[in-house]
């Protein structure tokens, strides 16, 4: 179940990566987001696997959609020609995931992980909001960082009157 | 020598976490568009969030993983919407997204 899992994840970040129509990308890695989510579920780990749903597959889905429609699209020639050299440049990748799939997969040797002390469980609020509540800060300070720069980068320039 | 099953779990996921990695390093390389780069970029954070998810699943300290995941996310989110403000307001000074266009201080 894993394993398929993951070659789903692979290839819808191989579809997001090869795909002509830059929408088709954006939506390419929301599936990609979504199989992510699943196998976070997996890994024991759900409240980030839902994080990651509503941001990542949702926000950033939107933020891509809002930014692709707000630019303009290419023309039919341009188009050609990027069709053209897109095949030269691309046909590489999956060549090169082939290759690195197979060269890890058959002759890399895996060391056993060494055996860890086992520890209590903690519970994931105590981590988030008394063991790592730098972090919180600094998501803070990120947050409103990201706020004041969307704000300053899309704000309209005014003219010299002032309108 | 016998592997246990977390190992064989983390070397799975390890082998396809380098897969992913590989995808977005590609895509920021070879692009020449700017919202391409930016799901190059997209693809490996997503290699990372699924590293530190496994790593704490592996190690069985999943809390403090999803707590690191979290930042992750919320960090990947700003950086996404700051550089599609970026984007947007390359795209009205140059009117093309395309980066060999981009030559204004080229000097």
């Amino acid at each position: 179940m894993d394993l398929l899992l993951l070659t789903l994840l692979l290839a819808c970040s191989l579809w997001a990566v090869l795909t002509r129509s830059l929408l088709m990308s954006a939506i390419a890695l929301a599936s990609a987001s979504i199989v992510l989510t699943l196998l976070m579920f997996r890994l024991d780990a759900p409240i980030a696997a839902v994080f990651e749903l509503s941001v990542c597959a949702g926000l950033i889905t939107v933020i891509f959609v809002s930014t692709i429609s707000l630019t303009k699209p290419v023309t039919r020639p341009e188009l050609k020609q990027q069709t053209k050299n897109r095949i030269k440049r691309y046909w590489y990748l999956p060549v090169l995931v082939f290759v690195t799939a197979a060269f890890l997969g058959f002759y890399m040797v895996y060391p056993e992980l060494p055996a860890l002390v086992s520890l209590p469980d903690i519970d994931f609020r105590d981590v988030m909001w008394k063991l790592r509540q730098t972090d919180i800060l600094g998501q803070i300070v990120i947050i409103l960082a990201g706020v004041f720069g969307v704000v300053v980068l899309l704000k309209e320039k005014m003219n010299h009157d002032g309108q | 020598m016998m592997v246990s099953d977390n190992s064989a779990l983390f070397w799975i996921f390890g082998v396809f976490t380098v897969l992913l990695a590989i995808c977005g390093f590609y895509c920021i390389l070879v692009t020449r568009n700017f919202i391409r780069t930016l799901i190059g970029l997209e693809l490996l954070t997503k290699a990372v969030t699924l590293l530190v998810v496994l790593a704490g699943y592996v190690s069985g300290r999943t809390a403090i993983s999803q707590s690191l995941a979290i930042t992750i996310i919320v960090v990947e989110v700003v950086v996404i919407a700051v550089a599609a403000g970026i984007v947007f307001g390359i795209f009205k000074q140059i009117g093309s997204l395309n980066v060999t266009k981009m030559r204004n201080l080229k000097g």
